[in-house]
C-alpha cells in the first residue's frame, strides 16, 4: 500500500513540478512562444526525463557490493549497461568521423547525413560481417577443442575465477568461449543470412508473379500461403525438422541444408504477402501498363520494372525477416534440432548456460555467460534494424 | 467596410537539403471585410503557402522569417497557439482542393460539420445539424434534409466540395480561403459550385481568398486579382482593370495563353483509309457496359478530340483502342486491317504503332529509372539499337521535345517539373515510331503556360512526322486549340461528332451546348449572365440530369 501511495505522490510531485517549469519559463523568459505553447503533457515529459535521468546518475554511483559483502547484481548490470552504451555511441560517433573523412565522394555524402544509429548500424553489421568470414583465423582456439578447466568466468582474472587463457571463459565442458562466440557469427550468422536470402528469392519472385498476372495462379498461391501460415511457425519447423532429421540420417550437413530450406519456406510465406502488396499496388501504375502495351515479357515487368519500386519495403523487411530467421535457428538450435553440435551456435550457446542466470543475485559474473551468446544475437538484431531504418528514411525521401 | 487582413512584407522560406530557401518574397496583401481576392500563378509561385499564411499558419518545414500577417488587428505571427485555435475555424475556415482527400472517409459529413461549431460553442450540436441543413439547401445540394448523414464515399465530387463549402461556413467565419476548390471538376460540376460558393459568400458577407490557376475562374469570383510568379508579386489589380488593362507582361502571357489556336485542316477525301477506325464498339466493365455503339475514324495528320465528362466512356474508348479492354463488339481497324482485341494476342508491329501519353505523368513515368532508360526502352526493344546507336537516337528524341539532351539524360523523373515529365512521356511514345498516338488528358494537370507549350509541341510533332492524335480531353479551350475533328460522348455514347468548325456553331446537340457554355469565359460577367439565362437550376449536373 503505501509503494502505491509513494508512486502516487511521485506522480503528482512530477506533474506539479511540469506545471511550475512551464510558469517559470514563461516568466523567465517573457512569455517565449516555446514556453508559451507548450502543452501540459510535454511539460511533465520533461520534468519526468530529468528525474529518471537524476535517478539513473544515482543508482550508476551506488557500491556495487553491499555493506553485508553480498554484491549488487543490480547496480553491476546497470554500469555494464551503461558503459556498453557510451562506448557504442563514441564507436558510432568516430566511426561516422572516419567515414566522412575517408573513401570517395559518394561515400562521404552517404556517411554526413547518416545519423548516429545508422553508424552504429553499420559498424555493428560490419563487424559481424567480418567476425564471420574471418572467424577461423581470429579465434585463439578451434571452436571443438576442450580444455581441462570447465565453467570458468568470463573476465580473465584469476582473483574473479577467470583465466588470463580464455578471456570470455569457458562452457561446462572446457570449450573457448571466445573461440565459440566468433565461430558462432560464422555459423548462425551466415545459416540465417543464406535462409534469408532464399526466402526472399522464393516470396518475392512468387509474390510479384502473383500480383502481375493475378486471377487463379494468384488465387492458388495465396491460398496455399494461407494454409502454411495458419500452422504456428516454429511448431511448424520443428515437427519438419523432426522428419528431416530421421531423413538426414548421420549426414550432418544435410540436416543443415534442409533447415535452410525449410525455414526459407515458411518464411517466404510473409515475404510472398508483403510483396504482393507492395506488386499490386505498383501493377496499376501507368508506366507498368505503358510497357504491358509495348509488349514487354513477364520476367522484364516483374525485375525491371516492379522490383525497383519495391526494394524499400522489401529491404526493411529483410531486415527484420533477418532476425526473425536468425532467431529462429538459435531456437531450434536452443530446442535441440537446429544447428548441430559440435559446431558452435548462440542458440545452443545460451541453452547450454541458460541455468547460469539464476546465479544473478550472487555472481553477477557467472550470470554473465549466457547472456554474452544472447547479447551477440541481440546487438545483430538492433544493428541491422537501425540500418533498415536509416534506409527506409533514406528511400521514402527520395520520392517527394 | 474595414480591414480584416493585413499582410506585409511577408518572406516566407522552405527548408530543403538542409538550407532555407525563399518561397515567397516580400508579398503584402489586405483584404476588406466581405471583399474577395483572387490568388493566380503557376504551380510553384506560392500561392497555397501565401494563402495558409494568412491564417497564420505554415506547412512543415516551412518558415515566415518576416513580416506580419495581421488578421482583425490581431497579429497571427506572434499569436499564442491557445489563440489561434480560437480563431481558426471559427473566424477564419479553410476549403482544401481535395475534399475528396480532406473529409475523414470514417464519419459522416454532418459529423465532422458540427464538430466546429460544437467545440468553438458557436452553437449546440443540434442547432448545428439544423445549420448545417439549412447551408446545404443554399448551395443546393440535393436532399438536403438527409444528405449530411452519409459518408464522404457516398456523394459525388462537386456535393463533397460544396459540403465542404458548408463546412467552412458552419462558423459564419470573417475570412475563407479556398485553394483551387473546383479544379478536380469537371465543367459541368465547376459551374454550380462556383455559383453556389459566389452566392453564399456574397449572402453572408464573407471575405475570401481565392487560390486558383484558372483565370476565368478568378473572373467570376474574385473583386481583386493578384498574379504571382515564384514568389515575387507581378500585380494586382481589381478585376475588371486587371483582366482589360494588365500591366506586366507575364499577366499578359497568361492572358494570351487561350488564343493559341490551330487553323482547321482541309477535309479528308471520303475514300482515304482511316489510320484509326473505331467501328461499333460497345464495352463493359464485368457485367456493367459501359460503350455502346462507339464509331468514329481518326485520319492520316489528323487530330480527334474526345470531349466529355468523366465517366462518360472516353478513356475507356482508349482502352479498346490500345486493347487493354478487348471490346465486347464491334471492331478496332488499323490502316484498313482488323486489330486483335485484346494486346496480348497483337503483334509487335500492331503495339508499335499505336502509342499513348497520359495524364499523370508522374505516374507514367518509373521513378526510379532515368530519363536516358525510359527513353532508351522503346528504343532497344522495337528498333533494337544498342549502345552508341542507343543512345544518340535517345539524344535525338530529347531534342526532339526540346529538353537539353546533355543534362537530362541521367535524371531521374522526380528532378523533372511537370511539363518536362509530360515531354518524356511524349518522346517515349514517339521512340517507337508510332503513326498514331493517344493523349489521355495529357494537359489537365498542367499550368495553362505550360500545356500551351504542350499543345504546341504536339501540333509541330504533327506536322513534321504526319501524326494522328486521338486528344482525350474535358477542356474545350484545348480543344478549339488543337482539334480538327470533335467528338462529344456521354454516358458511353457518341452524341455528336463531326469538324471543329461545325462543333462550335450552333445548333448543337443539348448536350454539346450544355458543355459549351460551362467553359469560363475571361469576362467577369459571365456567370452572372449565365444564370439571369439559364436559372440556378438549369446549369452544371442538375441540368445534365433533366437531360437523361
Amino acid at each position: 500500500m503505501s509503494t502505491l501511495l509513494t508512486l502516487a505522490l511521485l506522480l503528482v510531485g512530477i506533474a506539479a513540478s511540469g506545471w511550475v517549469l512551464r510558469f517559470a519559463g514563461q516568466k523567465a523568459t517573457g512569455n517565449a512562444p516555446t514556453f508559451r505553447d507548450m502543452p501540459f503533457a510535454v511539460a511533465f515529459g520533461y520534468v519526468l526525463g530529468a528525474c529518471l535521468l537524476l535517478f539513473s546518475v544515482w543508482y550508476f554511483f551506488q557500491p556495487t557490493v553491499t555493506e553485508a559483502g553480498v554484491p549488487n547484481a543490480g547496480v553491476v548490470f546497470f554500469r555494464w549497461a551503461v558503459q556498453f552504451f557510451i562506448i557504442a555511441t563514441i564507436a558510432a560517433y568516430l566511426f561516422r568521423v572516419l567515414g566522412r573523412s575517408v573513401g570517395t565522394a559518394w561515400s562521404k555524402k552517404l556517411f554526413r547525413q547518416m545519423p548516429l544509429t545508422a553508424s552504429f548500424g553499420v559498424l555493428v553489421v560490419i563487424l559481424y560481417a567480418f567476425t564471420a568470414i574471418f572467424a577461423g583465423w581470429l579465434a585463439p582456439h578451434g571452436q571443438e577443442e576442450i580444455f581441462t578447466r570447465v565453467n570458468v568466468l568470463p573476465g580473465g582474472n584469476a582473483a574473479t575465477g577467470g583465466d588470463p587463457l580464455h578471456p570470455l571463459g569457458t562452457d561446462q565442458i572446457g570449450r573457448d568461449l571466445l573461440s565459440r562466440l566468433i565461430y558462432g557469427a560464422q555459423n548462425t550468422v551466415g545459416i540465417a543470412f543464406v535462409t534469408a536470402c532464399l526466402a526472399f528469392f522464393l516470396g518475392g519472385s512468387l509474390g510479384f508473379l502473383a500480383a502481375t498476372l493475378q486471377g487463379w495462379l494468384d488465387q492458388v498461391l495465396s491460398r496455399a500461403v494461407d494454409v502454411l501460415m495458419a500452422i504456428p511457425s516454429l511448431i511448424f519447423a520443428l515437427l519438419l525438422m523432426t522428419i528431416a532429421s530421421a531423413w538426414a540420417g548421420s549426414e550432418r550437413w544435410l540436416l543443415t541444408v534442409y533447415m535452410i530450406i525449410i525455414i526459407a519456406v515458411i518464411d517466404s510465406t510473409r515475404v510472398f504477402r508483403l510483396a504482393r502488396a507492395v506488386g499490386l499496388n505498383i501493377v496499376v501504375m501507368d508506366y507498368i501498363e505503358a510497357a504491358k502495351l509495348r509488349g514487354e515479357g513477364l520476367s522484364y515487368l516483374i525485375f525491371k520494372e516492379i522490383l525497383p519500386n519495391a526494394t524499400a519495403p522489401l529491404l526493411a523487411e529483410f531486415g527484420l525477416r533477418f532476425c526473425f530467421v536468425f532467431l529462429t535457428i538459435a531456437s531450434l538450435s536452443f530446442l535441440g534440432v537446429g544447428i548441430q553440435p559440435p559446431l558452435a551456435d548462440w542458440g545452443t550457446m545460451v541453452r547450454d548456460s541458460a541455468q547460469f542466470i539464476n546465479f544473478a543475485a550472487f555472481s553477477p559474473l557467472t550470470a554473465a555467460l549466457p547472456l554474452l551468446a544472447a547479447g551477440a544475437i541481440a546487438l545483430l538484431t538492433v544493428g541491422v534494424n537501425f540500418v533498415v531504418d536509416w534506409m527506409l528514411h533514406r528511400s521514402s525521401g527520395l520520392k517527394e | 467596410m474595414s480591414r480584416l487582413v493585413e499582410i506585409r512584407d511577408l518572406w516566407i522560406e522552405g527548408r530543403s537539403d538542409e538550407t532555407w530557401s525563399p518561397i515567397i518574397n516580400g508579398v503584402s496583401l489586405s483584404l476588406d471585410q466581405g471583399e474577395v481576392l483572387g490568388l493566380i500563378g503557376e504551380s510553384g509561385a506560392g500561392k497555397s503557402t501565401l494563402g495558409l499564411a494568412a491564417m497564420g499558419f505554415t506547412r512543415d518545414g516551412v518558415r515566415i522569417s518576416k513580416g506580419a500577417v495581421e488578421f482583425d488587428g490581431i497579429d497571427l505571427i506572434s499569436a499564442s497557439a491557445a489563440k489561434k485555435r480560437e480563431l481558426l475555424g471559427k473566424r477564419i475556415a479553410y476549403v482544401a482542393q481535395s475534399a475528396a482527400a480532406s473529409f475523414n472517409p470514417a464519419h459522416k459529413l454532418i459529423d465532422q460539420h458540427t464538430e466546429g461549431p460544437v467545440q468553438h460553442g458557436v452553437m449546440s450540436r443540434a442547432e448545428s445539424v439544423e445549420d448545417a441543413i439549412e447551408l446545404y439547401r443554399r448551395l443546393r445540394l440535393p436532399n438536403p434534409e438527409e444528405i449530411g448523414f452519409r459518408y464522404p464515399h457516398q456523394v459525388s465530387g462537386g456535393q463533397l466540395q460544396r459540403a465542404m463549402t458548408a463546412m467552412a461556413m458552419s462558423c459564419r467565419p470573417d475570412l475563407i480561403i479556398f485553394d483551387e476548390p473546383t479544379t478536380a471538376l469537371d465543367v459541368t460540376t465547376q459551374i454550380e459550385v462556383l455559383a453556389s460558393i459566389r452566392d453564399i459568400v456574397d449572402q453572408f458577407n464573407t471575405a475570401a481568398i481565392y487560390i486558383t490557376h484558372d483565370l476565368a475562374v478568378v473572373a467570376q469570383m474574385a473583386d481583386k486579382i493578384k498574379v504571382l510568379l515564384k514568389g515575387d508579386e507581378v500585380e494586382e489589380a481589381d478585376t475588371r482593370t486587371m483582366l482589360s488593362q494588365p500591366k506586366e507582361d507575364y499577366t499578359k502571357s497568361l492572358w494570351a495563353v487561350r488564343a493559341f489556336e490551330r487553323p482547321q485542316k482541309p477535309a479528308v477525301h471520303t475514300s482515304a483509309t482511316p489510320v484509326v477506325s473505331v467501328q461499333n464498339v460497345s464495352a463493359a466493365y464485368g457485367k456493367i457496359p459501359v460503350l455502346h455503339d462507339v464509331s468514329f475514324d481518326i485520319h492520316e495528320g489528323r487530330t480527334v478530340a474526345v470531349v466529355g465528362e468523366s465517366g462518360s466512356g472516353k478513356s475507356t474508348t482508349a482502352r479498346c483502342i490500345t486493347g487493354l479492354l478487348p471490346p465486347t463488339q464491334g471492331v478496332i481497324q488499323f490502316d484498313g486491317q482488323s486489330l486483335p482485341a485484346s494486346y496480348k494476342q497483337r503483334n509487335k508491329d500492331q503495339l508499335r504503332q499505336a502509342q499513348m501519353i497520359y495524364q499523370m505523368a508522374d505516374t507514367a513515368l518509373n521513378p526510379r529509372k532515368t530519363i536516358g532508360e525510359i527513353i532508351g526502352r522503346p528504343v532497344q526493344f522495337y528498333m533494337g539499337l544498342t549502345g552508341k546507336q542507343k543512345r544518340r537516337r535517345v539524344e535525338e528524341l530529347l531534342e526532339e521535345i526540346e529538353l537539353p539532351a546533355a543534362e537530362y539524360l541521367n535524371r531521374l523523373p522526380s528532378e523533372l517539373s511537370g511539363g518536362q515529365k509530360q515531354r518524356i512521356g511524349i518522346a517515349r511514345a514517339l521512340a517507337a515510331e508510332p503513326k498514331f498516338i493517344i493523349c489521355d488528358e495529357v494537359t489537365s494537370a498542367l499550368d495553362q503556360l505550360v500545356a500551351e507549350g504542350i499543345l504546341k509541341l504536339l501540333a509541330r510533332l504533327q506536322d513534321d512526322l504526319k501524326l494522328s492524335y486521338m486528344f482525350i480531353t474535358h477542356d474545350l479551350a484545348t480543344v478549339k486549340a488543337i482539334a480538327d475533328e470533335v467528338v462529344v460522348m456521354k454516358e458511353g455514347e457518341v452524341v455528336e461528332q463531326g469538324p471543329k468548325r461545325e462543333m462550335f456553331i450552333p445548333p448543337h446537340h443539348p448536350y454539346t451546348d450544355l458543355l459549351l457554355s460551362s467553359v469560363p469565359e475571361m469576362d467577369p460577367d459571365w456567370l452572372t449572365n449565365l444564370l439571369d439565362e439559364r436559372g440556378v437550376d438549369n446549369i452544371g449536373d442538375a441540368a445534365v440530369d433533366k437531360m437523361s
